[in-house]
């Protein structure tokens, strides 16, 4: 016995069809506003991201410094002990060239996408952000990576108050 | 005992209740079976955010067949369409019941402007939606990642995405059947650089099913029942940057969860058939590894040596997969669980693989980047 294709069901909508309106449709939009807490740990993190500073939790158990800071480790399972900054410089974990928006319209400008490994929390621990500063010809997995502090008038407690990571200058230290 | 799906389209004139009722039905009526002979159902579906109901299951579930049943929704992301016939097993396996009928939904086409946006409530809000990110970011962050860690080029992982979308030409549900080149994949759209259009499956309205029964009830209902040996999933943190994203240790721990059940040893050698989760091209080569078919960074070297294709030595998504026959999230997964089951029972036509196939894997993938689900089944 063998599937056949009249046994499939299913009525196609064309997008033709569609938008000539051959079918009823409702519309249907709901406008729903949250206000989140961010949490002990991450309301820390923003906190020192509006001094322009990048703060980790430490775990004593395992040993780790963790970013993005929580007050439990999940591999220990234990409450994590002690804060800890650490630098404000990384390296790219990965990158990608992102030709969409959110809603999936397409930028005017492609944007560069990374997770930057941050400098003195432990090995392999980053976070997303827009990188710029360099073209798509020269980027590259392990380039060295600064943050660009928005100026602190402008900063209110945000992951977008580092405004973009860009690439160290050869021999430039923080 | 049997499966059944519906087209699947980017968009259908169908309801989800309508979709889920026409792929349960036919998965019924391939078992000869009635409603009467179910006593449990499954469901599952993915965000609701897609159709703006809320409470999904219950809106499912009269077309589901769930009504005055036992009846659970199941859930976790991509990785649902897998996981609900997982679900359904150990309603079986426990003794609870000698039937279960597993049904699988999608409906992605009310959302507007793009499903796409649907997917934003995924990210963290104080960490990531501020960024503008779109859902598609962390599949080029993984995919870049993977390609730098292994050496793999964007034309290697092309050639997954012509062999699908040509494998689905023989799938009569098919959304994107197509015979394309390596070169048109590459000339695509970029969307986010390293996917272009063609590395991606689309959106898409389906519903596929399967009915799973005892082994005592399997006896009465059929000569011809394929078996799930073996069954297993994982999860790694959420906390996806701080992971090695070039390899998916979750998915090992999956796979080796389901074959030491199965009493499989050696994967590579003891698989026949495989369907793995491929919403994107990369993802197939990607989940070859954790599904140890291959070693890591080698399943571009399989694909190239033409091992997954339908007639080669493992066969890989000779349905299509998600890249060719579409991806309505939850209902792509059982859509793979149904190819195996018709692959081993030697009813799936022009897809039929060449070698025989006994023993065959189904997988799917989901949440952010970090479960899977497995599925191993042998014909009786």
């Amino acid at each position: 016995m063998e599937m056949e294709s009249k046994e499939h069901t299913g009525v196609e909508m064309t997008s033709e069809d569609f938008r000539a309106g051959k079918y009823f449709v409702f519309p249907y939009s709901a406008r729903f506003r949250y206000s989140w807490d961010t949490g002990e740990a991450v309301s820390r993190f923003l906190a020192e991201l509006k001094n322009g500073k990048i703060i980790a939790r430490k775990c004593k158990s395992c040993g780790r410094t963790l970013i993005p800071p929580r007050m439990f480790c999940e591999r220990d399972f234990v409450p994590t002990d002690e804060w800890v900054y650490v630098k404000d410089t990384g390296t790219v974990k990965t990158y990608s060239i992102s030709y969409l928006a959110a809603d999936a319209s397409r930028l005017r400008e492609p944007i560069v996408v990374a997770v930057v490994d941050i400098d003195g929390a432990s090995d392999g621990m980053g976070m997303l952000h827009i990188l710029k500063g360099v073209s798509k010809d020269q980027i590259r997995i392990g380039m060295r990576v600064k943050a660009v502090w928005k100026p602190k008038a402008k900063r209110r407690g945000a992951i977008t108050d580092i405004d973009h990571f860009e690439p160290l200058r050869r021999g430039e230290v923080r | 005992m049997g499966a059944g799906m519906t087209l699947f389209r980017r968009r259908l004139l169908e309801t989800g209740k309508e979709l889920s009722f026409e792929a349960a039905r036919q998965a019924l009526e391939s078992a000869n079976l009635s409603a009467k002979d179910v006593r449990s159902v499954v469901m599952g579906t993915a965000p609701e955010a897609f159709d703006g109901v809320h409470m999904k299951g219950e809106y499912l579930l009269d077309g589901a067949g769930g009504a005055n049943k036992p009846y659970t929704r199941v859930y976790v992301g991509g990785g649902t369409g897998v996981f609900v016939p997982i679900a359904a097993w150990w309603h079986v396996a426990s003794g609870l019941f000698d039937t279960c009928l597993a049904v699988s939904e999608e409906k992605m086409s009310p959302v507007h402007p793009h499903p796409q946006y649907a997917f934003n409530g995924i990210f963290d809000y104080a960490l990531e939606r501020p960024l503008g990110v779109n859902l598609v970011w962390i599949f080029a962050l993984e995919m870049r990642r993977y390609m730098h860690k292994y050496g793999i080029t964007e034309e290697e992982i092309a050639q997954v995405a012509v062999k699908n979308k040509a494998n689905a030409l023989d799938h009569p549900c098919a959304q994107l059947g197509a015979r394309i080149t390596v070169d048109d994949v590459m000339k695509s759209e970029p969307m986010v650089w390293p996917v272009k259009r063609l590395d991606i499956s689309p959106p898409s309205d389906g519903a596929a099913a399967v009915v799973l029964a005892s082994e005592e009830a399997a006896k009465k209902i059929t000569k011809d029942p394929v078996w799930i040996d073996g069954v297993g999933w994982s999860i790694d943190s959420t906390y996806w940057t701080d992971r090695e994203l070039a390899y998916p240790q979750y998915l090992e721990s999956a796979a080796k969860m389901a074959y030491r059940m199965a009493g499989i040893r050696n994967a590579r050698k003891e698989v026949d058939v495989v369907e793995a989760y491929d919403p994107f091209d990369y993802k197939e080569l990607h989940h070859l590894e954790g599904l140890q078919l291959a070693r890591k960074g080698e399943a571009a070297r399989l694909t190239t040596q033409g091992v997954t294709q339908r007639n080669g030595e493992m066969p890989v998504n000779p349905s299509g997969g998600l890249l060719g026959v579409g991806n309505p999230i939850a209902a792509a997964g059982t859509m793979k669980v149904c190819e195996i089951f018709w692959q081993l029972r030697g009813e799936a036509g022009r897809r039929q693989v060449k070698r025989d196939a006994r023993t065959g894997v189904a997988q799917a993938w989901g949440d952010l980047m970090q479960f899977s689900s497995v599925l191993v089944a042998r014909s009786g």
